[in-house]
C-alpha cells in the first residue's frame, strides 16, 4: 500500500509540474464540434467556416451584430437612390489587409464580381443575383446597381459569403486566409485546431484577446471532458445537452442559452402520392406534440413554432394554435382522406441529434394516430442526394438555419415541392417593397399562408446552448448568423 | 532464403493491386456527390457544375482510377476536395500522431504482457495463473472507449494530471507530447496487452511439453532457466505475429480512441473523409493503410528469419 501511495505522490509531482501555468489571460480556446473543410467562406456552405472566420478574419461591407441587426462594416455609410436601385457605399479609410496591402473600392468590385461570376463556386450565389453592375467611383466610394429593388440587400451583404477579399490572395483563402479583420490567421493543424493572433494594425477598435484558437472536438463526451479539464474555455454550440444541468450548477461555468435562425421542421414532400392531399398534411400537423419533442429530443431547449419564421423576429406571428396537438382531429382527418385503415410513410433522418432523436418521438406520435413510418438514417451526403436533390422521400426532419429564408417556399422545385402562385406573388411584392410597415405585413401574410396550407410540420426554433468559463465575457448569446465573433470577448478578473 | 523473401514480396505486390481496385470500386459506389455536399442546400445547379469542374470530378470514373493509380506510383496521392491541400501533406501530419501513439501503445502492451504471460505460464495451473487469466479476460472484455472515459474522468477531470485530450504538437517538445499520448496509449494498450499475455502464456505452455524442454531440464537447468533459455525464444514466433497484427490494427483502428481524446490521427481523417465525401482522401488513405498492413506483415515474415534459423536454410 505504501508503495502505491509513493507512486501516486511521485506521479502527481511529475505531472503537476508539466502542466503549463496559466499566465495573465489574453488568449482563449473555443471548442467546435465540426472542423471547417476549408477557410474560404465564399467557396463552401459549411457553417464551420463562418464559425471560425466571420468578423474575426474576414469582414464584409455590412455585418451582423449579436442581436441580429445589420450594421456598418467595411462600408462607413451608404445612401440608396429613391427607386431603390442604386446603393452608394462610402468605405472606411486606412483599412489594410493582413498582408499589408491597401483595401479600397477595387477590392469590393473584385469580390462581388467574383461571387456572381459564371464560374463562381459561391454556395449562396443567389444573394448576388440582383446585382447588375458594381462600379468604382473613387478608391473610397463604390456604387452597386440592382436590376430590381431588394429590401434585404444590405442584409445579404452581411452574410459570410459576401466578405471582401483581396485579388492577390483570394485564391489562397481556403488554406491561408488574408482578410481585414481584427484577427490574423496563424496556423491550421488539420484535424485539431485553427490558431489566430491579434491584428495589431486593425483599422477599428483593437480587441482584448492576443490569441484565439478554435479546437475541433467531435465527440460529445470528449467535449464535456475538455471543458471540465479546462482544455477549452468555451463551447458556444455545445453538443452534449444532457450535461448542461451539471454545468449550470457549477459556479466555474456559465451556460448560455440563446436562439438561432434554425427553424426545425418536419419537411414534407408536397407532391408525394399520399401527401398531395392537404388533409393528410393537416392530420400530421395535429398529431405532433411539439413540447414532447422539445423535452425529449432537446432536453427542453427550443421554442415551439407554427410557421417558418424565427420567434425572436419582430414580424413573427404565433401560429402554433393552427396545428395544435389534437390526435382525435388528426384521426378524423385521416379517415376523411380515405386512410382510416392506416398509412405508411417514409421518414428519412439526417445525422444531427434533433433529427435522430426527434424522429423517434415523431414516429411514435404518428403511430398513435395510425400512420406508420419507415425510418431511415442517412448521412448528409446521402440526404442531399436522395431527399434534397432526388425528392425521394415523404417526411424528413431538418433545421433550416439560414436567416430569413421564408423565400424558399416560393420555389416549386425546392425539395418540399410546394407550388403556390399566391405565395410567389407575395414574394414578388416583398422584393419590390421598401416600406418597413408594408414589408412587415407581407411577411406576416406569407407566414399565415404556409401555415394554413400545412406545407410542413413546424416543430421548434433550434436553441443555441453553449457553455463557457464563468470569467469569459462577450460571447454571442444568439446566433443571427453562424459565427463565433470574438471581437468583444475578454476575461474578467 | 531468397526464394522465401521473393515469394513474400510477390504476395505484397499482388495484395496492393487487388486492394486498389476494390477500394476504388467500393468508394465510388457509395452515393453522395462531393461538390453538392460542399455547397449545401442553397447552391445553384450551375455552381455545383463549376465546382465539379474545378475538382476534376467531371471526367469518367475509369479515367479517374487510372489517374489515381499512376499518380500514386509517382508518389502523388491527389489533392483533398474539401481541405484543398495534397493528401500526402494531410497524411504526413496525421502520421505524426498515429505512429507515435501506436508505437507507444505497442511498447506499453509488450512491456506489460510478456512478463505477465511468462509469470502465468511459469505458475501454470496455480492460483497466480488463474488470477492472470481472470484479469486478462476482463481486459479483453472492457470496451476501450469506456476504459478511456474512465481514465479521463480520473486523471483529467478529477486529478487534473493530464489534459482530457489533444496533442500540443511536436514543436512544443517531446515530453509534453508523450505526456498527452499517455492516456490514449494506455486505453489502447489494455486489451492488446491482455490478448498478448494470453498468447504468450499458451505459447510457453506449449513448449513446456516439448522434448527439448525436457532435455534442457534433464541437462541440469532449473525450471526458470529452462523457460528463459529455451521456452521463451520458441514462444516468440506466435507473439511476433500477434504484435504485427496489433500494430496495423493500432494505426487504423484507433478511430474511437482518437475521437474520445480528440487526437488528429489517421483514423479521424478517414472518418471525416467519409462523412464529407472527400473521396480522394478516403481512397488514398485506405490504400496507404493497406500498404502499411501488408508491409508490416512482410516485416514480420522477415523477423521470423531472425528468430527461426530453420527459415534461413536454402530450401
Amino acid at each position: 500500500m505504501r508503495f502505491l501511495i509513493n507512486i501516486f505522490c511521485a506521479a502527481s509531482v511529475l505531472f503537476g509540474t508539466l502542466n503549463a501555468v496559466h499566465a495573465a489571460r489574453n488568449s482563449v480556446v473555443v471548442g467546435m464540434q465540426l472542423e471547417p473543410p476549408n477557410l474560404d467562406p465564399t467557396g463552401g456552405a459549411a457553417a464551420a467556416i463562418d464559425e471560425v472566420v466571420y468578423s474575426n478574419i474576414f469582414e464584409g461591407l455590412t455585418r451582423f451584430q449579436a442581436d441580429g441587426s445589420v450594421s456598418s462594416g467595411l462600408a462607413k455609410s451608404w445612401s440608396i437612390s429613391g427607386d431603390g436601385l442604386v446603393y452608394t457605399f462610402e468605405l472606411n479609410d486606412g483599412v489594410k489587409f493582413h498582408d499589408g496591402s491597401i483595401f479600397d473600392a477595387s477590392d469590393v468590385k473584385f469580390s462581388l464580381d467574383r461571387a456572381r461570376a459564371e464560374n463562381s463556386t459561391n454556395a449562396q450565389k443567389g444573394l448576388f443575383k440582383g446585382i447588375e453592375a458594381v462600379s468604382v467611383i473613387n478608391p473610397l466610394v463604390v456604387e452597386i446597381k440592382l436590376s430590381n429593388p431588394n429590401g434585404s440587400f444590405l442584409r445579404n451583404l452581411a452574410w459570410g459569403d459576401a466578405i471582401i477579399l483581396d485579388q492577390e490572395t483570394a485564391g489562397k483563402a481556403a488554406t491561408a486566409p488574408v482578410g481585414t479583420g481584427p484577427f490574423k490567421f496563424s496556423q491550421w493543424v488539420k484535424g485539431d485546431r485553427v490558431d489566430l493572433v491579434r491584428n495589431e494594425d486593425y483599422w477599428g477598435n483593437s480587441v482584448a484577446l492576443e490569441k484565439a484558437s478554435f479546437k475541433f472536438i467531435s465527440d460529445p463526451t470528449a467535449a464535456f471532458a475538455a471543458l471540465m479539464a479546462g482544455d477549452v474555455d468555451a463551447f458556444p454550440v455545445y453538443p452534449a445537452p444532457e450535461t448542461l444541468a451539471q454545468f449550470d450548477a457549477d459556479p466555474n461555468f456559465n451556460v448560455i442559452v440563446g436562439s438561432t435562425e434554425g427553424e426545425t421542421i418536419l419537411s414534407t414532400n408536397n407532391q408525394a402520392e399520399n401527401l398531395k392531399d392537404v388533409r393528410v398534411r393537416k392530420a400530421i400537423a395535429h398529431a405532433i406534440n411539439r413540447q414532447e419533442i422539445v423535452d425529449g429530443a432537446m432536453f427542453g431547449f427550443g421554442t415551439p413554432i407554427g410557421t417558418h419564421f424565427a420567434p425572436h423576429h419582430p414580424d413573427y406571428v404565433d401560429l402554433t394554435g393552427q396545428s395544435n396537438y389534437d390526435p382525435d382531429r388528426s384521426m378524423a382527418l385521416l379517415a376523411e382522406a380515405g386512410h382510416a385503415g392506416g398509412l405508411t410513410l417514409s421518414l428519412k433522418l439526417p445525422p444531427p441529434s434533433y433529427a435522430r432523436r426527434g424522429g423517434e418521438i415523431i414516429a411514435s406520435q404518428l403511430r398513435a394516430v395510425g400512420i406508420e413510418t419507415k425510418m431511415e438514417n442517412l448521412e448528409w451526403s446521402q440526404w442531399l442526394e436522395q431527399v434534397f436533390k432526388g425528392k425521394d422521400y415523404d417526411l424528413t426532419i431538418v433545421s433550416h438555419t439560414e436567416p430569413m429564408d421564408i423565400g424558399i417556399y416560393g420555389n416549386p422545385k425546392y425539395y418540399f415541392q410546394y407550388d403556390s402562385q399566391e405565395f410567389r406573388d407575395l414574394m414578388t411584392q416583398l422584393n419590390l417593397e421598401t416600406d418597413a410597415n408594408k414589408r412587415s405585413s407581407i411577411l406576416k401574410n406569407a407566414q399565415k399562408l404556409i401555415s394554413k396550407d400545412y406545407v410542413n410540420g413546424y416543430l421548434f426554433q433550434l436553441a443555441k446552448t453553449g457553455v463557457a468559463n464563468a470569467k469569459l465575457v462577450g460571447l454571442w448569446k444568439n446566433s443571427p448568423t453562424q459565427a463565433n465573433d470574438l471581437t468583444g470577448v475578454s476575461w474578467k478578473e | 532464403m531468397f526464394s522465401y523473401v521473393f515469394s513474400r514480396m510477390r504476395v505484397l505486390i499482388l495484395s496492393l493491386l487487388f486492394a486498389s481496385f476494390i477500394i476504388f470500386l467500393m468508394i465510388e459506389i457509395i452515393p453522395g456527390d462531393p461538390a453538392s455536399f460542399m455547397l449545401g442546400i442553397n447552391a445553384e445547379p450551375e455552381t455545383i457544375q463549376a465546382l465539379k469542374k474545378e475538382l476534376g470530378l467531371d471526367v469518367s470514373k475509369f479515367q479517374r482510377y487510372l489517374d489515381w493509380i499512376t499518380g500514386m506510383l509517382a508518389g502523388d496521392f491527389g489533392v483533398s476536395y474539401t481541405y484543398r491541400v495534397p493528401v500526402s501533406e494531410l497524411v504526413l501530419s496525421r502520421l505524426g500522431v498515429s505512429i507515435p501513439l501506436a508505437l507507444y501503445a505497442i511498447l506499453l502492451s509488450t512491456i506489460i504482457a510478456l512478463p505477465v504471460g511468462l509469470f502465468a505460464a511459469a505458475n501454470h495451473g496455480g492460483f497466480r495463473d488463474w488470477s492472470v487469466m481472470g484479469f486478462t479476460q476482463l481486459g479483453i472484455a472492457i470496451p476501450n472507449f469506456w476504459f478511456a472515459m474512465v481514465l479521463v474522468l480520473i486523471f483529467s477531470i478529477y486529478l487534473k494530471w493530464f489534459s482530457a485530450g489533444g496533442v500540443p504538437g511536436w514543436e512544443k517538445g517531446i515530453l509534453l507530447n508523450l505526456k498527452a499520448l499517455t492516456l490514449p496509449a494506455f486505453a489502447l494498450a489494455l486489451p492488446q496487452a491482455s490478448i498478448l499475455a494470453r498468447v504468450m502464456r499458451s505459447a510457453i505452455i506449449d513448449t513446456l511439453s516439448q522434448d527439448y524442454f525436457r532435455t534442457a531440464r534433464a541437462s541440469g537447468l532449473t525450471y526458470g532457466q529452462a523457460i528463459f533459455r529455451h521456452a521463451f525464444r520458441n514462444a516468440l514466433i506466435p507473439v511476433l505475429t500477434i504484435i504485427g497484427l496489433q500494430f496495423s490494427f493500432l494505426i487504423a483502428g484507433a478511430i474511437i480512441i482518437e475521437n474520445v481524446f480528440f487526437l488528429p490521427g489517421l483514423g479521424r481523417l478517414i472518418f471525416q473523409g467519409i462523412v464529407q465525401r472527400d473521396l480522394i482522401v478516403v481512397e488514398s488513405v485506405v490504400m496507404l493503410l493497406v500498404f502499411a498492413v501488408v508491409l508490416v506483415n512482410f516485416l514480420v515474415d522477415m523477423a521470423y528469419l531472425v528468430v527461426d534459423p530453420r527459415l534461413r536454410g536454402n530450401k
